[in-house]
């Protein structure tokens, strides 16, 4: 299991919780598990979302493997100028 | 991407100052911009705008232009496809008004016709007929629940129920226990900030050329600062498919973030399509203040607690951004932003967007974290003044570093914060003496940075130079940088280096140049296109000598054997190796291709010395000094010269830029006579100090630094002002009739 910390305002799509776990070995799976887990997440996850690996963060590789001990943080899609 | 031995590497190419190679041409006015290009028969396009803040079209009557002798098309919104992809259908309704006009300058109809006057006069010659509406156009009225609804129904999932309409996005970022944080502090300090929508003030307008060879096959030459994107929006609102639309992107005259978008080529390719010939357009300053992406505008309130001893226990904020008529997710970097740069046991950031009647927000550096760091700066200053602590002594007491629970999520990994403000500390600057009337203002900053889609091929030519091809338009001298890593990897001069910037159709695609990406993420991948040629040139080397592959190595530009049994061969340089490339097997060319991760976030420290005429309100900026961890400096004068544009272009929105829009919602300043940027005679040199702690995530330890330097400027300019004149500002611009006015208590 992964423990996945969801940004503030997504809270209410995932019963309160800041954090919640789902069986995922990557960052597909991960979106894959919370859309259907919390289908209220699966707007965001559709609009684009960030993913942050053990600080890294990752805007869209699908296979990026993660440990069920790493620090996993959904974060909003990255844009720049 | 794991690190090289980039600590220990020593480089040859990278690090150097070679000559930009497109400085001549552009200083000569050889180099081919927007406006430059031409094709036979073409013709020549003007956007009829709108007059109103908001109003429905209620008609549009073209016969009277379409009888104009010389008129070839006319487009209006009936001319283009709704999209079912609600961005890009924002896009489209952006570009050419659908039904109503949602703010002054929205584009409603164009012309092609065989000359600019002619296109003019159509205009004249179109009839609209609006019904005004009731319009909005800041943002704190657009929340109220009474204010005039800009677009209904566009809230996304996030907004609560009973919002005024114009919310459409909300988001929250945090951790720990605010309420506890709070009762720990000795002081709390709560202040509330303003800030003015900007223009990137890019000095070259919009400009494109469109040209239909067929019924769907197209050419477009535009300045943008992502032709895939371009290519990738065009042919959706075309109904193309993207093969069949090659976008070529000219040189680009400054872009900001604002070229990251499409304002005009839809409906260049619309009027060449129903013409059946070339159609160029090119904004005049007014279309691109009116019409083209200003940043977001913003009202934020801040609340900091502090100890005694300078330790922030908690801080808050809540950010109101308006990206226009449209929706708009730019809140959701302030907010992850705004503390970023701190240490903090308890923090929590709330974000809104709403919709008012304003051009539709583009990027612009470092989007939504300027307004959101000055507000949070301003309250951390004020609150080192009234506790009379040292500024700098109390972000180092506070400052993020590894181990930091970040205020929007993550821990950080190894970061530069604290090497940045040692340097500051450490600087002449910060303890040279102050005049009367003198004000040294000082902030952190911070930005995410980040890498991308990216595809790169690197050819070896016969006579033994190279040509690179990238797909990122060079905005702040990216073919010099990617020149030199192809240098420096493949062990030859720079000089037998020339980068190009390829079309649509003859490279995979890449993202667009932005969030600090290119020199990071296109670097790496000619790092790793040149080690695929060296490998090909190594095995064709092997091949000559007869032996096996894995006992060549690449030494200083050429193959050599390597290892006891290699045999004893002299080396074989790249252009002897290229010169029988016909003979071993045919061209040498490298490839690589990825989704770029590890850009490694970025802070800087910005120190700003300013006197401020008290009898006209002027600020003087006496000096200033950008301290930044930019990863290893590939070309060290181009990463100068983007943390001495950022500090400027952020001098700029501290103290004189805004868009002001009058009691009829129209804008009265679209025009650089009115809308004052700084230029060189208002600046004095501003000082850079790179520090080169290395991006791990890169091979050379390179690190973004585009966008960092326009983060600090906003509270480094509103510190060093209040602390000259005594008072404290809280809303941007500082122009001199808002400091008098604070000066004479009103």
């Amino acid at each position: 299991m992964v423990a996945v910390v969801i940004w503030g305002s997504l809270r209410r799509f995932t019963d309160g919780k800041g954090r919640v776990e789902v069986e995922a070995r990557t960052f597909k799976e991960l979106l894959d598990r919370l859309s259907q887990d919390y289908p209220g997440l699966a707007p965001q996850i559709t609009r684009g979302v960030s993913l942050a690996v053990d600080g890294l963060i990752y805007r869209e590789a699908w296979f990026t493997a993660i440990n069920p001990e790493s620090e996993v943080v959904l974060m909003p899609y990255m844009t720049g100028g | 991407m794991p690190r090289d031995n980039n600590d220990t590497r020593v480089f040859k190419v990278v690090g150097t100052r070679p000559p930009r190679p497109d400085g001549i041409d552009k200083v000569t006015g050889r180099a081919m911009y927007g406006a430059d290009v031409t094709a036979p028969g073409m013709l020549s396009a003007q956007i009829l705008r709108s007059p109103h803040a908001h109003a429905r079209i209620v008609a549009i009557d073209t016969a009277a232009a379409a009888a104009l002798p010389g008129v070839k098309a006319i487009v209006t919104a009936a001319d283009f496809m709704a999209q079912d992809d609600a961005g890009l259908d924002d896009i489209l309704v952006n570009c050419m008004a659908r039904d109503v006009v949602l703010y002054d300058g929205h584009a409603v109809a164009a012309v092609a016709a065989t000359t600019p006057a002619i296109a003019r006069a159509a205009l004249k010659l179109i009839d609209v007929t609006y019904e005004a509406l009731p319009h909005v156009t800041d943002v704190d009225a657009a929340m109220r629940p009474d204010a005039p609804v800009v677009q209904a129904g566009r809230a996304n999932e996030s907004v609560p129920a009973g919002m005024s309409p114009n919310v459409t996005h909300h988001c929250e970022f945090g951790h720990g226990d605010v309420d506890a944080g709070f009762a720990a502090a000795d002081v709390i300090v709560e202040r509330s900030f303003t800030t003015a929508a900007t223009h990137q003030g890019y000095i070259e307008p919009h400009a494109c050329l469109a040209t239909f060879t067929g019924e769907d096959k197209a050419d477009l030459w535009c300045c943008t600062q992502g032709q895939y994107n371009v290519r990738t929006v065009c042919a959706a609102l075309m109904g193309m498919e993207a093969s069949q639309l090659r976008v070529t992107a000219s040189e680009i005259g400054g872009g900001f973030g604002g070229k990251t978008t499409v304002f005009i080529e839809p409906v260049a390719l619309a009027l060449s399509r129903k013409a059946g010939r070339p159609v160029k357009i090119v904004m005049s300053r007014d279309e691109v203040f009116r019409a083209t992406g200003p940043t977001v505008s913003s009202s934020i309130d801040v609340r900091i607690g502090m100890t005694r001893d300078g330790r922030i226990t908690a801080g808050e904020a809540v950010l109101r951004y308006s990206g226009g008529a449209f929706p708009c997710g730019t809140v959701d970097m302030g907010a992850q932003s705004a503390f970023a740069a701190y240490d903090m046991p308890a923090v929590r950031t709330l974000g809104w967007n709403a919709l008012t009647n304003r051009p539709k927000e583009a990027a612009y550096r470092a989007p939504g974290a300027p307004m959101a760091i000055y507000a949070v700066e301003s309250v951390v200053d004020e609150l080192c003044q009234t506790l009379a602590l040292d500024p700098l002594d109390v972000r180092l007491k506070n400052a993020a570093r590894k181990g930091t629970l970040s205020s929007y999520g993550p821990t950080f990994d190894d970061i530069g914060l604290v090497a940045t403000l040692e340097a500051a500390k450490a600087h002449p600057h910060y303890h040279a003496p102050l005049g009367p009337g003198q004000g040294r203002g000082l902030s952190a900053g911070f930005w995410f940075n980040f890498g991308g889609n990216t595809c790169v091929s690197l050819n070896i030519n016969t006579d033994g130079t190279v040509g690179v091809t990238e797909g990122n338009p060079d905005i702040g001298g990216s073919r010099a940088a990617i020149s030199q890593m192809a240098a420096e990897e493949l062990g030859l001069p720079y000089e037998k280096i020339r980068t190009i910037v390829a079309d649509t159709a003859s490279l995979g695609h890449n993202d667009v140049t932005d969030g600090s990406r290119v020199t990071f993420a296109v670097g790496l991948a000619t790092i790793k296109a040149a080690q695929d040629a060296v490998a090909k040139m190594c095995a064709r080397a092997a091949a000559i000598w007869g032996i096996d592959p894995d006992a060549v190595e690449w030494v200083d530009g050429a193959a050599q054997p390597c290892g006891p049994n290699a045999g004893k061969f002299p080396p074989m340089s790249l252009a002897e190796i290229a010169a029988v490339s016909f003979q071993t097997g045919g061209p040498i060319a490298g490839h690589h291709e990825f989704n770029a991760d590890g850009a490694g976030v970025s802070f800087g420290v910005h120190l700003v010395d300013v006197e401020v005429d008290r009898e006209t309100g002027a600020t003087k900026v006496l000096r200033y000094t950008v301290f930044q961890d930019a990863g290893k400096a590939v070309h060290p004068s181009y990463v100068e010269g983007q943390m001495q544009g950022g500090a400027v272009q952020g001098i700029g929105w501290a103290l004189n830029e805004e868009y002001i829009y009058g009691e009829d919602g129209r804008l009265q300043n679209p025009g650089f006579l009115d809308y004052r940027i700084p230029v060189a005679s208002d600046l004095p040199n501003i000082d850079t100090v790179i520090l080169e702690i290395p991006n791990p995530g890169h091979p050379y330890g390179v690190r973004g630094v585009g966008e960092t330097p326009i983060v600090p400027p906003l509270a480094a300019l509103s510190n060093a002002v209040s602390r000259a004149i005594g008072l404290r500002l809280n809303r941007l611009p500082m122009s001199p009739p808002r400091i008098l006015a604070a000066l004479s208590g009103s």
